[in-house]
């Protein structure tokens, strides 16, 4: 029956009340339920009757030739399916996001620590364990290529890959490098302008993404000689790009359901155990199960780049900043992964939101037989921050400036250029972030008299009790860019139905995005249900059997995801108000979708969705991409590189136990433009959680790597913060929203992990008189027993 | 080996156990409660902490054979027996404190732990507390409110509170 109502009955006061768990309300997570009931099923959770389990034998060294692989031993083992090697990989021995160099088990040579050669499937994970113990190795053991002295001799320490491999890409053991130049570049001359120069060399350790939950998943033969992976990945359709020529498969025989995922900040990226376990169900007929160990995942999966950086700024006597010159050098490791991207990135944003005439950049990634880098969160910016940041305070001390003023005094702002001739066509506030987080109140001093133990650095272990601890403050502002730069045509699908289920209209939303905690899944509901008007959104899994979303990477899913939901809900609303029109005859210009019903401005309500459906269901599909940018000039780096850039003001305040040298971050206080945002809850949440990724790299966080050897592969060795070294991270979002994007949103997740390190490393500074090049900062940098 | 023991207030019985394997495998792969999650497998992380005869523990650092006839619950053995969620379960969703949530069914038994022990803890009592479960997305900030929601709503329910 229809509800068409009486002209001019003005009804619209309840339905037009924006819903709360639309855009801009904080709705709850549709998987956090079965998140708290331990009932969601992660990728290591998957089982299947009559599964295997597989394993990889892996490198102990970082360099060597292998002379014979003998797998005899290991095939007797009972219990043991398939032991594999290089040999038994059906198509393309190579894989790669960006160069495939990577060979998915190892061909006569090892190149880092960890390098898979050999792969076992057996019925029990001990059973594997111990065949893998049994396959004999021989190995010409070589001498690493591990410093950037020796990657850039290669005439003297030999080449990582041959000359003559991949030799399009870069040469020698440079893997990429980016060079940038604007305004007068920096010469003799423009330095005579400068009032005041200061120069520093920095140095960013390895850190590592430790996401929880460990590669894993499980690979499921089908009948058609296909394959089904239930898979935690950053992005199903790019592991498919790389899986299917190595698995000697069609993409459309490989078929990704994405498993749920435990964190990935980039970690995820790269291909880990999806081709081994897909292997090894291929030649057992049986499903495999792969759930690396924790000192796996460590080998398992690309790092952090570990950076080297000189930088010298010059600036007029009044603190304005008149020429910057870098060198940023980045450790690549073994393969390309990200590296070239990473350069890009490093070399592009490398002198910070800052405005300065004249610019001169040379950043490089090297390829060496340390671990492989590539995505982290934060992605070649983190580096570069520490470097940019650093110089900030240095420069402000030698103008005897306050840091703060001096940055603000040199702040970018919209319709300014970037060095790489960029002009910023959206708000840009970065003076006015850190004018917010120097105003937000400072947390009260150390109170001795009532001393909780714990609050102290060093915190349960009795270290002290209050004597030896300075208080220091530091300030900091990051840049960081949204989504995949240099040209490329970034884009993501999205399918919307909308059908009459249960007496009610429901939202169907089907994407491939990988949904790894971030929370894209409440979002994309919050977006249908505004676009539609409607309040039952089911989000369908996440498989390849829609187009692709792109990497939950980047900062850039709810920009590009999300927009493509809003797109395809569009489409679905206009299809459904030309439905109307053609039954009905509409002819008013304002019909909208409100609270089930379709509305007029002027008549109020029209029809109620269900009526107007009825068993018909609309299904659309669209894509998304973001505005065209342009690849940077090799040689000059000038180009429309970025799609969207996007900020973070940083202030943190520290107790130091200087006879210790231990450190407590007492508070992190952050604030950030969003843009808009869609749900203020989860950008919260994604601020904080950036901000604590930064504390770690500031404090405590390196893989160490010595002669191209892991030492630390271990959450015992490797450290994250725990409860006890996070502070309070007051956050203050401004919502300033940019003309190019979707609802006007910036991506959040990354700039906090750029700006928070350097705030840190600052007020250790100002609370120890010590100048800190090197990240993380150790007890022993602050007691100078190094 | 074949061992018995409770898990959530049911028997449960698991044959050709290994001697080698851990409670946590046997509660993962054998009897079919995946809620304890495998994050570090040596205890660093917290995040497959169960009760052992009403005791937090890593069931990663507990042999299998170490719990026969003993009773062990899990993060599945938290809700209500309605099926409900436990106050600490709807108290980590409703402050934002679940991101990708890989933590959480081990943040989930510690912080039931702690509100058994005390209903009213300070923050410090809390960090003290969590602070051997490892949390990678989310700060700890909305994991503190969450505590603190939880702490309030089991003490209003009580009447003490407000």
């Amino acid at each position: 029956m229809s509800t068409r109502t009486i002209a001019g009955q003005k009804n619209l006061q309840n339905i037009n009340q924006a819903s709360a768990d639309g855009i801009g309300g904080s709705p709850l997570r549709p998987d956090g339920t079965l998140k708290v009931k331990g009932e969601f099923a992660y990728s290591s959770d998957m089982w299947h009757e009559d599964m295997l389990w597989g394993m990889a034998l892996r490198s102990p060294h970082p360099r060597a030739n292998i002379l014979s692989v003998d797998i005899s031993e290991a095939l007797k083992l009972p219990g043991v399916y398939a032991v594999l090697t290089h040999q038994d990989i059906p198509g393309s021995k190579f894989y790669g996001l960006e160069i495939k160099d990577q060979p998915a088990l190892a061909i006569d040579k090892v190149r880092y620590h960890g390098e898979p050669i050999a792969l076992v499937a057996a019925d029990h994970p001990e059973t594997a364990r111990r065949a893998v113990k049994k396959i004999k190795v021989e190995y010409e053991v070589l001498t690493p290529i591990v410093t950037e002295e020796q990657c850039l001799d290669p005439e003297t320490h030999g080449y990582v890959h041959e000359p003559h491999e991949f030799k399009s890409h870069g040469y020698g053991n440079i893997c990429h490098e980016q060079k940038l130049v604007s305004g007068l570049g920096v010469t003799d001359e423009v330095r005579a302008l400068a009032d005041v120069i200061v120069t520093g060399e920095y140095e960013v350790g390895m850190q590592d993404q430790a996401f929880l939950g460990p590669e894993s998943g499980l690979a499921v033969p089908a009948e058609d000689g296909g394959i089904d992976l239930y898979i935690a990945t950053q992005w199903l359709h790019v592991d498919r790009e790389q899986m299917a020529p190595v698995l000697g498969l069609p993409e459309e025989k490989v078929r990704l359901t994405l498993a749920g995922v435990g964190g990935a900040f980039g970690g995820r990226e790269d291909i880990s155990m999806q081709i081994h376990a897909c292997l090894l169900a291929q030649h057992t007929g049986k499903p495999v199960k792969i759930v690396y160990a924790r000192d796996e995942s460590f080998f398992g999966h690309v790092h952090r780049h570990p950076a080297k950086m000189r930088y010298e700024h010059g600036a007029t006597r009044d603190g304005k900043l008149v020429f910057a010159d870098c060198r940023i050098v980045l450790d690549g490791g073994a393969y390309a992964s990200a590296s070239p991207a990473v350069v890009g990135n490093a070399a592009s944003l490398g002198h910070g939101p800052y405005v300065i005439p004249n610019v001169k950049m040379h950043a490089i990634a090297l390829y060496s037989n340390n671990p492989s880098c590539g995505a982290m969160r934060g992605f070649g910016a983190v580096q570069a921050a520490f470097g940019y940041e650093s110089q900030m305070d240095k420069l402000a001390a030698e103008l005897g400036m306050d840091p703060v003023e001096l940055r603000q005094l040199n702040a970018m702002a919209e319709g300014d250029h970037m060095p790489t001739g960029q002009r910023i066509d959206s708000p840009a506030p970065v003076a006015e972030l850190l004018q917010r987080v120097k105003d937000m109140p400072l947390p009260p001093p150390l109170d001795l008299e009532n001393l909780d133990i714990r609050a102290v650095p060093g915190a349960l272990s009795n270290t002290s009790h209050g004597e030896g601890i300075v208080r220091g403050v530091g300030y900091s502002v990051g840049i960081k860019n949204v989504g995949f730069s240099e040209g490329f045509d970034d884009y993501s699908t999205a399918r919307v139905r909308l059908e009459v289920i249960g007496g009610e209209p429901v939202a169907m939303v089907h994407t491939a995005m990988a949904e790894v905690g971030q929370g894209g899944v409440t979002v994309h509901a919050q977006i249908a249900r505004t676009e539609l008007g409607v309040e039952q959104v089911t989000i369908h899994p996440a498989n390849t059997e829609v187009g692709s979303a792109g990497s939950t990477s980047a900062s850039r899913q709810t920009y590009m995801t999300g927009g493509a939901v809003k797109l395809a809900a569009e489409a679905v609303k206009l299809a459904l108000i030309t439905k109307g029109r053609r039954r009905y005859g509409w002819t008013q210009n304002d019909i909208d979708l409100v609270g089930g019903k379709v509305v007029s401005e002027a008549d109020g309500v029209l029809v109620a969705m269900v009526d107007l459906l009825g068993d018909e269901a609309i299904d659309l599909t669209r894509e998304h991409h973001h505005r065209p940018t342009q690849p940077f000039d090799k040689e000059t780096g000038q180009g429309f590189g970025h799609v969207q850039y996007t900020f973070c003001a940083n202030r943190a305040v520290v107790d130091v136990d200087v006879e210790l040298g231990l450190v407590k971050v007492v508070e992190l206080t952050a604030v950030q433009d969003v843009g808009k945002a869609l749900n203020p809850l989860s950008v919260v949440g994604q601020i904080q959680g950036g901000c604590t990724q930064a504390l770690g790299l500031a404090v405590m966080e390196e893989i160490i790597v010595k002669d191209g050897k892991v030492r630390n592969a271990s959450f015992t060795d490797y450290l994250i913060p725990t409860i006890l070294d996070t502070p309070p991270i007051p956050v203050e979002i401004l919502e300033l929203p940019d003309p190019n994007a979707p609802y006007g949103l910036r991506g959040v997740g990354e700039a906090p992990t750029v700006s928070a390190t350097p705030s840190i490393v600052a007020a250790i500074r100002q609370a120890t008189g010590i100048a800190l090049n090197r990240i993380p900062v150790r007890p022993e940098h602050l007691t100078g027993t190094l | 080996m074949r061992i018995t023991f409770t898990a959530n207030g049911k028997p449960v019985e698991a044959d050709d156990v290994w001697e080698g394997e851990s409670l946590l495998y046997v509660l993962r792969e054998r009897v079919g409660l995946p809620g304890s999650k495998n994050a570090c497998e040596q205890g660093e992380c917290g995040s497959c902490t169960v009760y052992l005869d009403g005791t937090p523990v890593c069931s990663c650092l507990v042999a299998a054979g170490q719990v026969q006839d003993r009773e062990v619950r899990t993060v599945e053995g938290l809700a209500e027996e309605n099926g409900e969620l436990g106050l600490v379960q709807q108290a980590f969703v409703d402050a934002g404190a679940v991101q990708c949530g890989f933590c959480t069914p081990g943040l989930l038994v510690q912080t039931d732990a702690l509100l058994e022990k005390d209903d009213q803890p300070s923050d410090n009592d809390i960090r003290e507390a969590l602070s051997g479960n490892l949390c990678r997305c989310t700060g700890y900030e909305k994991i503190m409110d969450a505590v603190r929601l939880a702490s309030a709503r089991k003490c209003a329910g009580k009447g003490h509170g407000e």
